[in-house]
């Protein structure tokens, strides 16, 4: 038995079957063979190096043919790799003395190799790993592991997930997920809460001490994950997980009840989505609307570009389901490296602050205008509003609402249905915005606050960084006086404006959020229940002594000690 | 067998270093010597028929290498690598990009 301890980011229990990727993503079922097996085994290895040994040598033949001799010659020499007769004896020893599979050998050798290539720092290092993809695959029998192929419960344990891998896991069959590295803000931890499975990344390096088929048990509230339990530990986790279902079970009864504060104060709780499935949890939550539609993950783990109907498919779904409560669409929010057909962005030493988000699509016009289009398209069918991310600066904003501007009128000449006065609102992530709140209340609809990144830009912390992410705190009083900030302000126009960041989901900042001003908040469908409790527990006046006072604090750790307290006091049994 | 012994200092001239495709070229010419041949920095010891012993010295432009061969052919196996080395591994006319 081994425990672990991660960033939990995602909340659940779960105990299962592993199932373990090595560090390129493969799954390798079996690490030890039977004696009586290692002839037929060792064949099976000798084959596999056959048949990417011909592999490789069509690839130079073809490449040579076709692009000439220095094109092929990088196979060549991944063939001399393969050849190499050190390697080979590595292999078969592995597996003829120490009963290794011929998948697990490949595996231990190249781990191996590779160290000492890194150490020099081999430019051919990949042309190592590579070799080790071909051999994997070819043992295997398939490209790696497709998660979508997955037909049994299983949790998955991995070095990391990309975000093409989380979008595709089936909450069907994956009821969990670990990874050795990876941060809060990461979209395996967004697409985990999205799915409402169980979450802990960042645990540091266990993958050597697991196997595909251990039992594994995941605290996905409190980052613990326990390698092969034993009997009392399980019970344990049983136990834990039994109180969460009873916890649930009574928050449930909230679902028709209103967030209305004892005093009379109507909260409107709309929820965060990446998929059009997700619409269903909720409404299931009793969700005013959704208040952040992440448009980003159409492009995740897509092969080709969405075009605008895969956009409209996707949007009308969602609109039609909500059933008239409003829906709020952001624009693409990531990176060049996200989209399959741009061209990747020159070694990005700083993705924050590089060419993403708004930026990006005011580059790619074209790929802008689809978005747009589609989700003018979609105003027609309900109550849409749209949103630009990560705005710095009036001209952006202005750029994009020409653009708009243009694309409303390309419909209107095209005889297509739309909403003539589309609410347009602007994410409040970068700290300029705040300064200039007066200006860009004049030019939006509404506004979000996006804490994540507000959080981020304001305090200069990379909340991906393990090194630096303690630095990274929703308390911190400089971002509360944003926040203040950018709320009377836009309580002067009057500007309806919402908290999307993880900040509005946590109860410990409700009071405070509502001390300030904030009547709108946007959260995870799962943490709207909790949330709604707060809200029915305290009344505006009590909020606003709280804001008063944690606005006099001056570091975050007296700020988060001083709200929990405070919290306590009206909903005793807390959880965050 | 003769225990012929025989050695060459070497330098890598190429200034690309000694990735891969060199490599392969180096293994592929000290496979066809009977003598066992291996490449030394300092400590390390690679055996001059892998590709992967070799790739793990690094080798970069203007490094320096020992090369110690013991058998038969080994004088005209040194000899061989040592002109090798000497012509830059052919790299200016491959110009490979890797």
């Amino acid at each position: 038995m081994r425990e672990l301890r991660g960033i939990p980011v995602s909340p659940g229990v779960a105990v299962g079957e592993a199932l373990v990727l090595n560090v390129e993503g493969f799954s390798i079922p079996r690490r030890v063979i039977p004696p009586e097996a290692v002839p037929a085994e060792l064949e099976r290895l000798e084959r596999a190096m056959v048949e990417v040994s011909d592999e490789l040598a069509r690839h130079r033949d073809a490449m040579n043919r076709d692009l000439g001799p220095k094109y092929g010659a990088i196979f060549e020499a991944h063939l001399m790799i393969l050849q190499d007769s050190g390697l080979r004896n590595d292999l078969r020893e592995l597996v003829r003395q120490k009963f290794y599979s011929p998948e697990y050998a490949v595996d231990r050798v190249v781990r191996r190799y590779a160290e000492l290539l890194h150490k020099v720092r081999s430019r051919n290092l990949a042309d190592l790993l590579d070799i080790e993809k071909r051999l994997l695959r070819t043992l295997l029998g398939r490209p790696r592991e497709d998660f979508s192929q997955i037909g049994r419960p299983v949790l998955v344990l991995a070095h990391n997930l990309t975000p093409s891998d989380a979008a595709s896991l089936n909450p069907d069959f994956v009821k969990g997920f670990v990874t050795e590295v990876g941060g809060p803000g990461s979209h395996a931890a967004i697409i985990a809460a999205a799915l409402e499975i169980p979450a802990v990344v960042g645990t540091g390096p266990y993958l050597g001490e697991v196997t595909s088929g251990d039992t594994v048990a995941i605290d996905g509230y409190r980052g613990i994950v326990v390698l092969r339990p034993d009997a009392q530990a399980l019970a344990r986790f049983e136990q834990e997980a039994a109180k969460r279902r009873s916890r649930a079970a009574q928050l449930e009864s909230l679902r028709d009840l209103p967030a209305v504060t004892p005093d009379g104060t109507r909260i409107q709780l709309f929820g965060n989505i990446e998929f059009p499935e997700e619409v269903q949890h909720c409404v299931d939550r009793g969700a005013d609307g959704i208040g952040l539609y992440r448009t980003e993950f159409l492009y995740l783990g897509a092969q080709r570009e969405p075009d605008e109907e895969d956009h409209f498919r996707a949007y009308s779904k969602v609109v039609q389901s909500m059933a008239g409560k409003p829906v709020t669409i952001r624009t693409f929010d990531l990176g060049a490296d996200k989209v399959p057909h741009l061209p990747d962005p020159e070694e990005e030493r700083n993705p924050c602050l590089g060419l993403r988000s708004i930026r990006l699509s005011l580059r790619y016009v074209p790929m802008f205008r689809r978005q747009l289009r589609a989700i003018l398209r979609a105003s027609a069918l309900g109550d849409v509003r749209v949103m630009f991310p990560l705005v710095a600066t009036l001209p952006e904003l202005r750029h994009a609402k020409m653009i708009l501007g243009e694309v409303m009128e390309d419909l209107a000449e095209e005889g297509i249905d739309f909403n003539r006065r589309l609410p347009v609102g602007i994410m409040v992530e970068v700290p300029s915005v705040v300064v200039m709140i007066d200006r860009f209340i004049q030019e939006v609809d509404f506004l979000s606050i996006g804490t994540n990144d507000l959080i981020q830009y304001t305090l200069a912390v990379d909340r991906n960084n393990k090194d630096v992410v303690s630095l990274y705190n929703d308390s911190d009083p400089a971002v509360l006086k944003l926040i203040e900030k950018t709320v009377q302000a836009a309580e002067r126009r009057p500007v309806p404006i919402s908290l999307c960041g993880r900040m509005s989901a946590s109860p410990t900042y409700t009071m405070l959020l509502l001390g300030l001003g904030l009547r709108q908040f946007s959260v995870p469908p799962s943490a709207i229940p909790e949330i709604k409790r707060v809200c029915r527990s305290v009344t505006i006046a009590q909020c606003e002594a709280v804001a008063r006072r944690a606005l006099t604090l001056e570091t975050a750790r007296d700020v988060t000690r001083y709200l929990r307290g405070e919290l306590r006091k009206y909903v005793p049994d807390f959880v965050d | 067998m003769s225990e012929a012994k025989a050695t060459r200092r070497v330098t890598v001239a190429n200034h690309t270093g000694l990735h891969i495709r060199p490599i392969s070229l180096l293994a592929k010419l000290a496979s066809q010597f009977r003598a066992r041949i291996e490449v030394v920095k300092d400590r390390q010891r690679a055996n001059a028929k892998s590709v992967l012993e070799l790739l793990s010295l690094g080798g970069q432009p203007g490094e320096e290498f020992l090369l110690e061969a013991e058998g038969e052919d080994a004088e005209a196996a040194v000899e061989a690598l040592a002109r090798l080395f000497a012509q830059g591994f052919h790299e200016d006319e491959a110009q490979t990009a890797h």
